[in-house]
């Protein structure tokens, strides 16, 4: 996953023209548009909603400024396609944490994908797809991501309106830690020893899940220069094991470099199965 | 509010008549916020009636731990600091500092002017005092007053409360700043069998006291309540040596003990959010979609934070070493430069809520231990925020 590339559109008078692309994903990103309910009526007034299938079967071809670009690739189709999304757009924002780092599909890039064929399909032959979910970035240049599964509105109502008025998208990229103290929810770590990957992954949704007593489960992905050796190494040095640890860091954001190789350690450190995984 | 530095009056009041402190607090008007339990902690919330304070209850502590127990006795405040502080009262978490709103005939700028509540804080610890005082000197005393903070500071009335116990995270008698309140309260209780010595410090102090149900106080409470104190003195066994600190620190910037705190520290900002004294803050505009209704927010921040050291092209501080090693100089040693004071006021909070059971005490005495090469001139601006 390369960094994304910060820049800002030169304003232009006429209204943007946005669109909306789906690749392997749930569609609960895209949803988010259509949740800003109080907003939806400004957003539609601000720019031109040129394609977005999920929300009209009217759509204009491209070029378009803006493409908001949900889910993975997992296919060759879609690996043809995103170049043509790309091609089509001079902005291109990826939304969510599939199209960011490969979402939970990316499971299977430590496992081997024939077999998921052959158990799943019965005919497996009619199925094509890669060996491996990968991120937009893997595949074409980046102009923002924007994290989260799902992605939180307010955060892409920011987007929306940093493209508006011609200026870079302010998404904190600190802890989850720094909004629990803000809002005054206890740590779950330290006072009720539920391991949390709130100190290493990036905030974004608010700090939901320590709110109702759950240990952050990293849906936004690493935050800037995450301690993760640090993290996981206390939480078995204070009796959590290997086999809570893994699927907590191989989860939404598994294939997330920090994420991926914070888990492959421990996975080598456990002696569990260490044969997958994109090196 | 005066809060003098000597106390003015002192009587006794039994268990049974909290209940009537509060509720003059409230009959007041003061809006009492006082410690209670919730999400495994005693908290700072708004408490109506002395039922919701964690009677019967104590905290656990040591580094990056914290437990509730059960006590064998039903005391009111047998227990120390917790997660939250009355930073979050006094300098919020987040506030609206001015909007503005684009006319016809330009834009109409404001300055938002809401009458906080009036505070009663009940329940605050002499470290806790002294942190409060530190941020008077941050948010009041130098050249710009902040307008947010000094409302709610001068209404505030403040019931303190003497410590009766330690936990093993406290170092108060190292930085001197407990865990006796001497000042800086309206109100003062040490709690005792059946009852608390209560001491006025202030005008205000003496106001609410002569209205409360108290009896004289015997030599025989003031007594037990000197004990009681002094078990809390006897429970302190951490210490931070502060003698010449800020020079040690300032000419150790490059001790390799800074690497070695950087391997573990996470950089999560949980240190400086639970710090009574922390007081960074950052500041954004936040506009609606039109451009045509803009908001200043201020929030919390930290220098952990490596979005808060950016600057005009990139990151100046740039890596948990960097972060750690402003965080602790400027705690502990140019605080001293720009306010007088150290920023430290031995609460432990900060050893307690770390995820990985980093202890700043170690970290200190770890430089000290195998110091640097003391005639090399100490950087007197490196770490200021």
């Amino acid at each position: 996953m390369n960094p994304p590339i910060q820049q800002t559109l030169p304003p232009i008078a006429r209204k943007q023209r946005l669109a909306v692309f789906k690749f392997a994903s749930c569609d609960g990103c895209q949803l988010s548009l259509l949740d800003c309910e109080d907003e939806l009526l400004a957003v539609a007034e601000a720019v031109e909603i040129a394609y977005f299938l999920e929300a009209s079967s009217h759509f204009e071809p491209g070029p378009y400024d803006v493409a908001l670009v949900e889910g993975s690739i997992t296919t060759p189709h879609d690996a043809e396609r995103i170049q043509e999304v790309r091609r089509q757009s001079r902005f291109l924002v990826t939304i969510g944490a599939c199209a960011t780092s490969g979402g939970i599909q990316s499971l299977k890039n430590w496992a081997d994908h024939q077999e998921f064929l052959r158990c799943v399909y019965a005919r497996p032959e009619y199925i094509s797809t890669l060996n491996d979910s990968t991120a937009i970035a893997d595949h074409v240049t980046v102009d923002f991501e924007l994290r989260g599964c799902p992605i939180n509105r307010h955060q892409l109502l920011e987007v929306l309106k940093s493209l508006i008025s011609g200026r870079r998208p302010r998404t904190p990229t600190h802890s989850v830690c720094l909004d629990c103290k803000r809002r005054g929810t206890v740590c779950v770590e330290v006072a009720q020893g539920i391991p949390c990957l709130g100190p290493i992954t990036q905030t974004g949704c608010g700090a939901i899940c320590p709110s109702y007593d759950r240990g952050c489960y990293g849906c936004y992905g690493p935050a800037a220069q995450p301690n993760c050796d640090s993290l996981t190494s206390q939480y078995l040095n204070t009796g959590s094991t290997h086999e809570t640890l893994i699927p907590l860091l191989h989860n939404f954001n598994a294939d997330s470099p920090p994420f991926r190789d914070a888990g492959n350690r421990l996975r080598q450190s456990a002696v569990l199965d260490s044969s997958g995984g994109r090196p | 509010m005066d809060c003098g530095t000597e106390v003015r009056r002192t009587e006794f009041l039994p268990t049974d008549q909290l209940s009537t402190l509060i509720a003059t607090l409230r009959a007041d008007g003061f809006r009492t916020i006082g410690p209670t339990i919730d999400q495994g902690a005693i908290i700072y919330d708004e408490i109506e009636s002395a039922d919701e304070l964690p009677r019967g209850w104590t905290d656990r502590q040591e580094a990056g731990k914290y437990r509730l127990e059960k006590r064998d006795d039903d005391a009111y405040f047998g227990y120390v600091v917790g997660p939250h502080s009355w930073k979050r009262f006094l300098f919020p978490p987040s506030a609206v500092v001015a909007t503005a709103d684009r006319g016809d005939a330009g834009w109409d700028l404001r300055t938002p002017d809401h009458e906080p509540p009036r505070y009663a804080f009940l329940g605050v610890r002499a470290c806790e005092i002294a942190a409060m005082k530190v941020q008077d000197r941050v948010f009041l005393e130098g050249p710009y007053v902040d307008p947010i903070y000094k409302k709610r500071r001068d209404a505030a009335f403040i019931v303190a409360v003497n410590c009766t116990q330690a936990a093993s995270t406290c170092f108060c008698t190292s930085m001197q700043t407990g865990p006796r309140c001497k000042g800086g309260f309206d109100l003062a209780l040490t709690e005792i069998d059946g009852g608390f010595i209560i001491e006025s410090g202030s005008a205000a102090g003496d106001d609410v006291l002569q209205r409360l149900p108290t009896a004289p106080a015997d030599e025989t409470a003031f007594a037990r309540a000197e004990s009681a104190r002094q078990q809390a003195v006897d429970q302190i066994t951490k210490t931070m040596d502060a003698e010449g600190l800020r020079d040690l620190l300032l000419q150790n910037l490059d001790h390799p003990r800074w690497d070695e705190v950087a391997t573990r520290c996470l950089s999560c900002t949980n240190c400086t959010m639970v710090c009574p004294t922390c007081f960074c803050s950052s500041v954004s505009e936040v506009s609606d979609l039109t451009g045509d209704h803009v908001e200043r927010h201020r929030q919390w921040d930290s220098c952990f934070n490596i979005d808060f050291s950016y600057m005009n092209g990139g990151v100046v501080r740039n890596g948990i070493r960097s972060r750690y090693r402003q965080w602790l100089t400027h705690k502990l040693a140019s605080w001293h430069d720009q306010f007088d004071t150290s920023g430290c006021v031995g609460c432990g909070r900060c050893i307690t809520w770390c995820p990985v059971e980093i202890d700043l005490t170690e970290e200190v005495a770890a430089i000290r231990r195998s110091p640097g090469d003391p005639s090399r001139p100490a950087a007197d601006t490196e770490s200021k925020p």
